[in-house]
């Protein structure tokens, strides 16, 4: 795959994006806000991190970045597109997404091992991984506490786009394994072409083998398989 | 110039986790009578123009467009006259 990691001022995981893309083999480029060309990507990745110092509210400055333009428009042509942390915030601040990410309900930066249980398979993000899956990937967020009205998440519900919800060991998804306060437990969402994923746990910081998780890989796994199977 | 004081608020259908912490911190005070808080932000912004509608219609467009998230979010303001 062709892929583009965007950098915005203030993002602080898009090394770590380049990183992981790069050593699975994929032509990787990192792209700067202020361009206005992706370099054809296959895949575009918005990170993590605090781009504009997360003045205002998260996400809400970048979205006039002149590449996100770009982004949106690829995104509107089927372009795949992978929002992580921040990523995710902007997502719904540009209306690729719906909801909005709201301040944790314990007030807290969290950064710790979070369980989330796969939804749904039918996403190329979650290519060929059985539902019920539970997989460990990190969160490091202090605006992580996913929010949709209710009309809103029967229409997630509905559609099937949730694709991550928090959960324990057990995968069970309740308020004791919840940990931000998210609507429904909800830790990643698409949207209804199911081309667009924004999640706040960070796969590829659980992709390598210096840390203590691998789990990350999964859904780079199911990137790649989705993609030899539909290029 | 006009003056725009503007509040952004969370709607009502959303929690506001940090209203709830102030107000266990005044229960903690004593406070006891505080039935909820609610945070909002206040933004101040000065127009060169003395025109009301002109003003009000563009402060409409900078709080949808911009200061307020219409997903969690409502805003109401007033317009002053500045020396």
């Amino acid at each position: 795959m062709r892929v583009s990691v965007i950098t915005f001022p203030g993002s602080n995981c898009d090394h770590d994006a380049f990183s992981v893309f790069s050593s699975r083999g994929h032509s990787t480029k990192m792209v700067w806000h202020k361009d206005s060309n992706l370099q054809q990507p296959d895949l575009v990745i918005l990170p993590g991190g605090f781009s504009y110092g997360d003045y205002l509210r998260c996400g809400a400055l970048a979205r006039f970045s002149p590449i996100v333009k770009e982004v949106i428009s690829f995104a509107q042509k089927g372009g795949l597109v992978m929002g992580i942390c921040n990523g995710f915030q902007i997502l719904t601040e540009t209306g690729l997404l719906p909801g909005a990410l709201m301040m944790n309900n314990s007030l807290s930066f969290i950064c710790q091992h979070q369980l989330l249980r796969v939804e749904s398979a039918n996403s190329p993000f979650t290519h060929n991984i059985p539902v019920g899956t539970v997989l460990d990937i990190p969160i490091a967020h202090k605006e992580g506490n996913y929010f949709i009205d209710e009309e809103g998440l029967n229409m997630l519900q509905t559609e099937d786009r949730i694709l991550f919800r928090y959960c324990d060991a057990d995968a069970v998804a309740s308020e004791e394994s919840n940990p931000n306060g998210a609507v429904n437990n909800i830790a990643g969402i698409c949207n209804k072409e199911r081309n667009v994923l924004g999640m706040m746990p960070h796969p590829e910081r659980a992709a390598t083998d210096t840390v203590t998780s691998q789990d990350g890989r999964r859904i780079f796994e199911a990137l790649e398989s989705y993609f030899i199977s539909h290029a | 110039m006009l003056k725009a004081k503007i509040f952004v608020q969370l709607k009502a259908s959303v929690l506001d986790p940090q209203g709830k912490a102030v107000t266990n911190s005044l229960h903690h005070l004593g406070f006891d009578e505080v039935l909820e808080t609610r945070i909002s932000k206040y933004i101040e912004m000065t127009f060169a123009d003395n025109d009301r509608a002109r003003v009000t219609e563009q402060v409409e467009k900078i709080c949808d467009s911009l200061l307020a998230n219409p997903n969690t979010e409502s805003y109401h303001f007033q317009l002053d006259y500045q020396e």
